[in-house]
C-alpha cells in the first residue's frame, strides 16, 4: 500500500490547522481534472445528441416514414421495414441458443463445459462486427450462393447477439435465490421442472432486458450487413435468399455522403430513428435490470 | 439426464459458432496465407496486380501477373489510432470515475452515469456520422491548421495539417466510443471499495482527494488495466466510424498526426467492391487474412482482458469475505 507523501506530524498534539500549500494545490488540481474530466465526456455526449436530434428532427417528416426510397430522396419506409426484419430475424434465432447456453452455464456452472461457453461467451463478444460480416459473406453470400439475403444478414447478427443473450440470462439465474431450487429438488421435482417451471419464470424480467439489449445491439449494427444484406430501395418481397434488403444504418453511411440535400436528410432521419430507439432500449434495460455488466 | 444433455448441445452453438467463424475464415484464406507468406504484415503494398493479364501460378497459387499483399500501413493506422484512442480515453475516462464516484452524491450519480455511459450505447455509424458532419469541418478548419502552426517543430505534431480526416480525428473518435466502457468499470470498482479504508486514511490527516489518490486508486489498478484490454479489444476492431473519418489511407504510412490512415478493419469494408475485381480471387482472400488476423489478435486482447477482471474479482470478493 502507498504511503501518504507528506507525513503529519503527531506524536499527541493537535493536527496542524494549516495543510502545507503544495497538499492543497495537488488536491485541488486534482479534483478540478476529475471534475474537468467528467465534464468533457458529457460535452461530448450533449454535442452527440444535439446533433442527431436537432437536424433529424428537422429532416423527420411523414413521407419519410410513409414512402420508399427513390434515388435521392423518397422515404426510409423499406430500411425501417428491413431493420425490423433483420434484428427480429436474428433474435429469434439467437434467443433459443443465447438461453439454452446462458440456463447451461447458470445452471450446471459447476462443470467444465459451463465454464467454457462461459468464457467463449466473453471471447464471441469481442470478435469484430466486420470480422462476423465477413465471415458472413465469405460462407453464406458465396459459399452457399445465397447472395446478398436476408438469411445472410440475420444469421450474422444472430451471432453477434448470442453472448450478450447467454451472459444475461446467466447474470438472472444467478440472482434466483438457491433455496428456491433446494425447495423444489427437496420436493422431488427433476432438473427440467426446477429450471423451466421455477427458475425461468423468476429470472424472466432480468432475461427479457437481455434481449432488449441484443435488439439494440442489432438495430445499430452496420459492418457486418454490409456484404450479407446487401441494400435495396424495394420493400422486402418475403424470400429469405436471394433477395437483398434495405436497413437504417446503411441510410445514415451512404446518403451523408451523397452532394443532394435531399439524401442528406435522409441519412438524419434515419440516424435518429436508430438512436432514438437504441437509447430508448437502454435507458428502460438500465432501470430494469440492476446491475449490468456488460 | 436427457434434459441436461438437449441443454448441453444447444448451448454448444455458441462455442461452435466461434470455431466455425475461424475454421472458415482459415480454410477460405488458405492459398492468400501461403502466397504473402510472413512478409504480409511486414510490406508497405496491397497491389491487385494487371487484372486484365491471365493469372498466373506462384507458390503453387494463381495470382494476376504483378499482384503484391502487405498490410504493414494497415497494422500501423490501426495500432496508431487505438494507441492515440487510449491516450485520450484513460485519463479521461478514469477522472471521470473518480469524480462521479466520490464527488457526487447518491441519486444524481445514478443519472449523471447513466448519461454518460449511454455514449457506448449509440451505434457506431452514428460516431461516424458525427464526425464526418461535425469533428472534421470543426478540426480541419480550426484546430489542425491551427496545433500544425504552433507545433511546427514537435516531431509528428508539423507538417501539412491536412483536411480533418487522418489519424487524430479517427483516435479521437474511437476515444469517445471506448470512454464509457473505461469510466464504468472503474466507478463500480471505485464504489465497491471499503468505506473503512477512506474512513482511516481520512483520520490520519489525508484530505478526501489524497485518501483516493493513494489508496483506493491503487487497489483499483487491475481494474483499470483490463477495463483498458477491453477498451483496446473494442478500439481494434471498430469498423464504420473509422472508415467515416480516417480518409482511408492505401499503401501510405502515416507521415504525422493529421495523415489519412486506414486500420484493417476499416479496409476490409472499403476494397471489398475493388477486390472483387480481381479474376483469381486472391485480393478477396487476402481480405479473409486481414479478417483471419483481425479476428485472432481480438480475442487475444479480449480474453487477456477477462482473464484480468474475473482474477481481480476474485482476489477482491475473497478479501472482502464474500
Amino acid at each position: 500500500m502507498a504511503t501518504l507523501p507528506t507525513s503529519v506530524p503527531g506524536n499527541g498534539r493537535r493536527p496542524p490547522l494549516k495543510m502545507r500549500w503544495t497538499r492543497r494545490i495537488s488536491t485541488m488540481l486534482g479534483w478540478t481534472t476529475c471534475g474537468l474530466a467528467l465534464l468533457t465526456l458529457s460535452g461530448l455526449m450533449v454535442w452527440i445528441l444535439e446533433m442527431v436530434f436537432v437536424r433529424g428532427f428537422s429532416a423527420l417528416t411523414p413521407t419519410v416514414l410513409t414512402t420508399v426510397t427513390q434515388g435521392r430522396g423518397g422515404g426510409l419506409l423499406n430500411a425501417i421495414e428491413g431493420t425490423a426484419v433483420l434484428s427480429g430475424g436474428a433474435l429469434l434465432l439467437a434467443v433459443p441458443f443465447g438461453m439454452a447456453s446462458g440456463i447451461y452455464v447458470a445452471e450446471y456452472h459447476y462443470s467444465r463445459w459451463a465454464s467454457v461457453i462461459g468464457f467463449l461467451a466473453d471471447v464471441l463478444v469481442g470478435v469484430p462486427s466486420i470480422v462476423m460480416g465477413y465471415f458472413g459473406y465469405v460462407t453464406m453470400v458465396e459459399w452457399l450462393g445465397w447472395n446478398f439475403s436476408v438469411a445472410a444478414g440475420a444469421i450474422v447478427l444472430a451471432i453477434i447477439c448470442l453472448p450478450y443473450i447467454c451472459r444475461t440470462t446467466e447474470l438472472a439465474l444467478k440472482q434466483v435465490p438457491a433455496e428456491i431450487r433446494e425447495a423444489a429438488y427437496a420436493l422431488g421435482a427433476s432438473d427440467r421442472r426446477v429450471i423451466l417451471r421455477i427458475c425461468l419464470p423468476a429470472a424472466l424480467p432480468g432475461i427479457l432486458t437481455g434481449v432488449l439489449l441484443a435488439l439494440a445491439i442489432s438495430v445499430g449494427e452496420t459492418a457486418p450487413l454490409l456484404y450479407t444484406a446487401g441494400w435495396s430501395s424495394f420493400m422486402w418481397d418475403g424470400h429469405l435468399t436471394h433477395s437483398p434488403i434495405g436497413y437504417l444504418t446503411y441510410a445514415i453511411w451512404t446518403f451523408i455522403n451523397e452532394p443532394f440535400a435531399s439524401a442528406n436528410a435522409l441519412a438524419y432521419a434515419a440516424a435518429l430513428l436508430v438512436t432514438g430507439f437504441v437509447l430508448l432500449i437502454n435507458i428502460v434495460a438500465r432501470f430494469t435490470l440492476k446491475r449490468t455488466s456488460i | 439426464m436427457r434434459f441436461r444433455n438437449w441443454l448441453a448441445i444447444l448451448a454448444g452453438v455458441l462455442p461452435m459458432s466461434l470455431v466455425v467463424i475461424l475454421v472458415f475464415l482459415t480454410a477460405y484464406a488458405w492459398p492468400a496465407i501461403r502466397f504473402n507468406g510472413w512478409g504480409f504484415a511486414f510490406r508497405d503494398m496491397w497491389n491487385l496486380g494487371n487484372l486484365y493479364a491471365d493469372p498466373v501460378m506462384s507458390a503453387g497459387v494463381s495470382i494476376q501477373p504483378g499482384a503484391e499483399y502487405g498490410i504493414l500501413f494497415l497494422i500501423a493506422g490501426t495500432l496508431l489510432s487505438t494507441i492515440i484512442a487510449l491516450l485520450f480515453a484513460i485519463p479521461v475516462g478514469a477522472g471521470a470515475a473518480v469524480f462521479l464516484a466520490e464527488a457526487i452524491p447518491g441519486q444524481l450519480r445514478t443519472w449523471i452515469s447513466l448519461f454518460v455511459e449511454l455514449l457506448a450505447a449509440i451505434p457506431s455509424v452514428v460516431f461516424g456520422l458525427w464526425g464526418y458532419v461535425v469533428l472534421i469541418p470543426f478540426l480541419g478548419h480550426h484546430v489542425f491548421p491551427f496545433l500544425a502552426s504552433r507545433l511546427d517543430l514537435v516531431p509528428f505534431f508539423g507538417g501539412p495539417p491536412g483536411s480533418g480526416y487522418g489519424l487524430l480525428t479517427a483516435g479521437i473518435v474511437l476515444a469517445m466510443m471506448v470512454v464509457p466502457l473505461i469510466t464504468a468499470t472503474l466507478r463500480d470498482a471505485l464504489v465497491s471499495q471499503p468505506v473503512a479504508l477512506k474512513e482511516a486514511s481520512i483520520a490520519l490527516g489525508a484530505t478526501r482527494f489524497e485518501a483516493i489518490r493513494y489508496i483506493l486508486l491503487p487497489r483499483t489498478r487491475g481494474v483499470l488495466i483490463g477495463a483498458t484490454f477491453l477498451a483496446l479489444g473494442r478500439a481494434l476492431g471498430e469498423t464504420m466510424a473509422v472508415l467515416m473519418v480516417s480518409g482511408n489511407a492505401l499503401n501510405y504510412l502515416p507521415q504525422n498526426i493529421y495523415s489519412p490512415i486506414s486500420t484493417m478493419a476499416a479496409f476490409i469494408v472499403s476494397q471489398l467492391d475493388s477486390a472483387l475485381q480481381d479474376p483469381s480471387g486472391l485480393a478477396v482472400k487476402s481480405l479473409a487474412e486481414i479478417a483471419l488476423v483481425l479476428c485472432v489478435i481480438s480475442v487475444l486482447v479480449n480474453a487477456a482482458a477477462r482473464l484480468m477482471l474475473a482474477a481481480w474479482g476474485r482476489t477482491f470478493s475473497t478479501a472482502r469475505g464474500a
